[in-house]
């Protein structure tokens, strides 16, 4: 008998699914009850998912194809925490829009549910299937402003492509599965024969579909049209929690299956790193609307965590998964901001109502000070130890050219940042926003910048948590 | 375990810093945050000077020291001073409270953010200058861009924004290099411990690479020729308290850098590069002072003559010679007094008239003798007349050049004689010649702050300038273990 508690979380998760929708169909006006209890429910998933995994080093399921271990609970842990905070703070955004409804919980739920089975398969169909399951959430999520024409032209956009992404992915699969005979990713890496060059292009194949998924260059196009267009809960959310599932996936495709095609792939992922972190950078610079910067931002902020992955090691691994947690906090924070930047029932997201800022507003601007100033990996901030970690490991293998480029890409980055903090602090004011935000919001806010400021001082809290995930 | 006298003064000025921001920021002259800034850093500087005395003259070894698991098994917090560093921690801690008196009439609004942001600034060059591991100085170093930049954003002049942005892009593009160059020895000798790695070494094949990179940065921070020109715009735009503190300590950073770094832990490969730095320190002399004669701008002119002296803290650390490396520190010592003081003169004048320009002035002697007296005072230190500070470093530095080689020694004596040229006629167009500008007519002398601030600077320029044995006791030991274990790298090559 299979030991089911292991996938506990899971089956609660979508057992609170079923009822929550079921409670939403039959009692009228029940979108508040069905918000606060799904937030109960993300919370008690993730009590359950730290009882029962976090001590698991590692442990398979259902014919080895689900894998629990160090990695899959610690993933799973961000993204419900990351859920949960999106959840905590979007009700007043949605109230301002008359789109307080009872699906954008549940929509949120499934999504994660689907992540939880992407970050924890060890084949490729539960991997696919918990894909899709997040994906068709996410876009109708992206639609959820469903009187907007620019949500509506978001949440198409995001469907036509990524189904094309996933199309590819699900061909790379196939050929994967035809010459290794396998689904389940030890098998397939005892079956591997490095001779084979069309597995070559199975692996390239996969690689472009979940790179469409990370929004790594040059498969970004649709990132800053649907950050732009999606409601800005919903990019928040976008920003965050699929990237974390998708980087899981990377992990795992990377270094289970197909690790002695090392040679084959790192080149590839080199090549998306350096790319992602130059356009990124470059892209940025032209930027008028924060949230397409957003999206160009965490296309660059990807490319840094790329850079852990393409050192093949323990400590690269390891390394980007320590910047992509510092990068979700960061993230946090700055969404926490621009969902303040309201007055009178309108949310301002051009990088102009920003000026002046420091005036008005003081509190809100040294918060936006310090999360900018860590996005650029100005040490003594969060953000320069998210780069110092992975910059550690490239180097460790001796990856000069990447480390180079990467760095000097940050002082390319470090250019928009600081002319956003140039309008903070050194244009002129505007009028005041208001400031009667939901508690949630300001809380989320001072906590991460707080974290964001004083991750100095314990620095290895988080790295001790990290070093149990031992992939390789 | 002792008293961690090192990290209190790191923490002290932050400790300030948090008290202001949580203190209700007033309009116009708030005075009860000046005190509170002003008590921080003189206390700040009090423990600095019981520093200096308790401080052992007579080992190289480092002393205070305090050695903490910062991430484990990786980095440790460690700080220490030796004779070099000590200075320039005393240094930092004398400047600060000047520039927090000098503030009175320069920044108009959001004084006490100003202030937060001084106070923090005074804490990472502290941490700067006595960080011992590779890290821990690194992140000081580039932590000191987030305050200088909204410094020179904030309360700057007309273009701030673009002054600011350079100065913070230019200085970065330097620093990443060096980033990696450090994580690069982690690699190599499996330690970031500057003690440590004196000891164990670097292997030679990499000596030359990383020297370079960490080149790259020192030499955007020091300014030499021909990533210099962040400096003038920075300087100009800065209000005159932000100007002083990038002349005075910012600069020497870099300075503090080259000995000990580039020199300590690079033998090798800072004997190969001896003649680019030679090269380009002396092309600094001599371009930046024919610059600095031609200039309209008087901050401009002073902050190309601040390049123009950098020049010759570089050509004397590369020397390598006993005397060229005292020489440029005690020069980088006088520096950071003489052209904080030539800087806070000029913003006397900038605070009534609202021009930098020299054309502007004239004749001011007639008016505003007491000015006219301590300006002169400067002006003869920055251009190193014997009996004031300036004069020491430039005489040891340039008999080390001597011993070294004559060529340089010569042409940087020319770059002498230069800077008493633009020193000079700067001081006879301002202070000397007929009133014409009838606005000056009304102009005030120096009032009470001004001439005590003015007159803290002269006292040292002058004490040091005839008597700079406090100075030399306390760095002779260290650079004397300094050039032995040099001499000793170099030998058992």
């Amino acid at each position: 008998m299979e030991n089911l508690n292991l996938v506990l979380p899971e089956i609660f998760i979508s057992l609170s699914i079923m009822f929550l929708l079921v409670l939403g169909v039959f009692k009228k006006d029940s979108s508040k009850i069905i918000f606060i209890l799904s937030l109960f429910a993300i919370l008690i998933t993730a009590i359950i998912t730290i009882n029962e995994t976090f001590s698991v080093s590692r442990e398979t399921l259902f014919n080895e194809s689900v894998v629990i271990d160090s990695l899959s609970s610690l993933m799973k842990i961000i993204t419900l925490v990351g859920g949960f905070l999106v959840l905590v703070i979007s009700s007043s955004y949605l109230k301002t829009f008359k789109i307080y409804n009872i699906e954008y919980p549940i929509l949120i739920l499934s999504s994660i549910l689907g992540m939880m089975v992407m970050i924890s398969s060890n084949d490729l169909i539960v991997f696919y299937m918990g894909l899709e399951l997040q994906s068709l959430a996410l876009y109708v999520l992206a639609t959820y402003n469903r009187d907007q024409l620019k949500s509506s032209e978001a949440g198409l956009k995001y469907f036509v492509l990524s189904a094309l992404s996933s199309g590819l992915l699900l061909y790379g699969c196939s050929l994967v599965y035809g010459f290794s005979g396998s689904t389940n990713f030890d098998i397939i890496s005892n079956q591997l024969n490095s001779n084979e060059y069309v597995l070559t292009f199975g692996i390239v194949f996969i690689l472009v579909g979940l790179a469409f998924k990370i929004s790594a260059v040059p498969f970004h196009m649709w990132a800053p049209d649907v950050y732009e267009g999606s409601p800005t809960t919903v990019t928040l959310f976008f920003t965050m929690v699929p990237k974390i599932a998708a980087l899981t996936v990377f992990i795992r495709f990377l270094y289970v299956p197909f690790l002695n095609l090392i040679d084959q792939w790192q080149m590839i992922i080199v090549f998306l790193s350096i790319a992602s972190m130059i356009f990124g950078a470059v892209a940025a610079i032209g930027q008028t609307n924060i949230k397409r910067l957003i999206a160009y931002s965490s296309i660059s902020h990807i490319g840094y965590t790329l850079a852990g992955l393409a050192t093949a090691s323990n400590e690269g691994i390891q390394s980007s998964i320590i910047y992509i947690s510092i990068y979700v906090v960061m993230n946090l924070a700055l969404f926490c901001c621009l969902l303040m930047l309201r007055r009178k029932d309108q949310y301002y997201e051009d990088i102009s109502d920003l000026s002046g800022l420091s005036k008005n507003h003081p509190i809100l601007s040294l918060c936006l000070l310090v999360i900018l100033f860590s996005l650029a990996g100005i040490p003594p901030l969060a953000g320069f130890f998210a780069k110092f970690y992975v910059f550690i490991a490239v180097l460790e293998q001796s990856m000069y050219f990447l480390a180079i480029v990467g760095l000097l890409s940050t002082v390319v980055a470090a250019f928009y940042y600081l002319r956003i903090i140039k309008i903070i602090y050194f244009d002129k004011e505007k009028d005041k926003y208001d400031t009667d935000h939901s508690l949630w919001l300001k809380f989320s806010l001072t906590v991460s910048t707080i974290l964001i400021l004083l991750y100095f001082i314990f620095p290895s809290q988080l790295i001790e948590v990290v070093s149990r995930i031992n992939i390789i | 375990m002792n008293f961690p006298i090192l990290s209190s003064l790191i923490l002290l000025p932050i400790v300030g810093a948090l008290f202001l921001f949580f203190t209700k920021d007033k309009e116009g002259n708030n005075l009860t945050a000046k005190y509170v800034a002003l008590f921080t850093t003189v206390v700040n500087f009090l423990i600095s000077i019981y520093l200096w005395i308790s401080f052992d003259q007579s080992t190289s070894s480092f002393q205070f020291v305090e050695d903490r698991v910062w991430i484990e098994g990786f980095i440790n917090y460690k700080v220490g001073v030796d004779g070099i560093s000590i200075l320039f921690i005393i240094l930092t801690t004398f400047i600060t409270p000047i520039c927090i008196i000098s503030v009175n009439n320069s920044v108009k609004n959001r004084l006490r953010d100003f202030l937060i942001a001084i106070l923090i600034m005074e804490s990472f060059m502290i941490g700067v200058f006595c960080a011992l591991d590779l890290v821990v100085f690194y992140l000081f170093f580039e932590a000191g861009l987030i305050p200088m930049f909204l410094i020179i954003g904030i309360w700057g002049g007309a273009r701030r924004v673009y002054s600011a942005f350079k100065f913070f892009l230019y200085t970065l593009l330097g620093s990443v290099l060096m980033l990696v160059a450090i994580i690069s020895i982690y690699w190599i000798t499996g330690t970031t411990d500057v003690v440590q790695l004196y000891e164990i070494g670097i292997d030679v094949k990499y000596q030359n690479l990383l020297w370079l990179a960490f080149f790259s940065s020192f030499a955007v921070k020091t300014p030499m020729w021909p990533v210099h020109t962040w400096l003038p715009d920075a300087h100009v735009e800065a209000p005159t308290a932000g100007s002083v503190l990038l002349a005075a300590i910012l600069l020497k950073m870099a300075g503090y850098g080259f000995i000990r770094f580039s020199l300590g832990l690079f033998p090798i490969a800072s004997e190969v590069f001896t003649p680019l730095i030679y090269t380009l320190s002396v092309i600094a002399i001599i371009f930046t002072s024919l610059i600095a004669l031609m200039q309209e701008d008087m901050k401009k002119l002073i902050a190309y003559s601040s390049v123009a002296h950098m020049g010759f803290v570089t050509l004397g650390i590369f020397t390598l010679q006993q005397q060229g490396i005292e020489g440029s520190i005690i020069q980088m010592i006088s520096h950071g007094l003489v052209s904080a003081a030539l800087f806070l003169t000029v913003g006397v004048v900038y605070d009534r008239m609202h021009s930098r320009l020299i054309s502007t002035y004239g004749g001011l002697v007639s008016v505003i003798p007491k000015y006219s007296i301590l300006f002169m005072l400067f002006a003869l230190a920055s251009l190193g007349l014997p009996g004031t500070s300036g004069f020491i470093g430039e005489f040891l530095i340039l008999m080390g050049a001597f011993k070294d080689n004559f060529l340089v020694a010569v042409i940087a004596s020319i770059g002498v004689i230069l800077g008493a040229a633009y020193m000079l006629w700067l001081y006879k167009r301002v202070v000397f010649g007929k009133l014409i500008n009838e606005d000056l007519k009304k102009i005030l002398d120096l009032n009470r702050s001004e001439y005590f601030i003015l007159s803290c600077l002269a006292v040292p320029i002058l004490f040091f300038g005839f008597y700079p044995d406090p100075l030399i006791n306390t760095i002779e030991v260290s650079v004397t273990d300094l050039i032995n274990m040099h001499n000793s790298n170099i030998a058992s090559k």
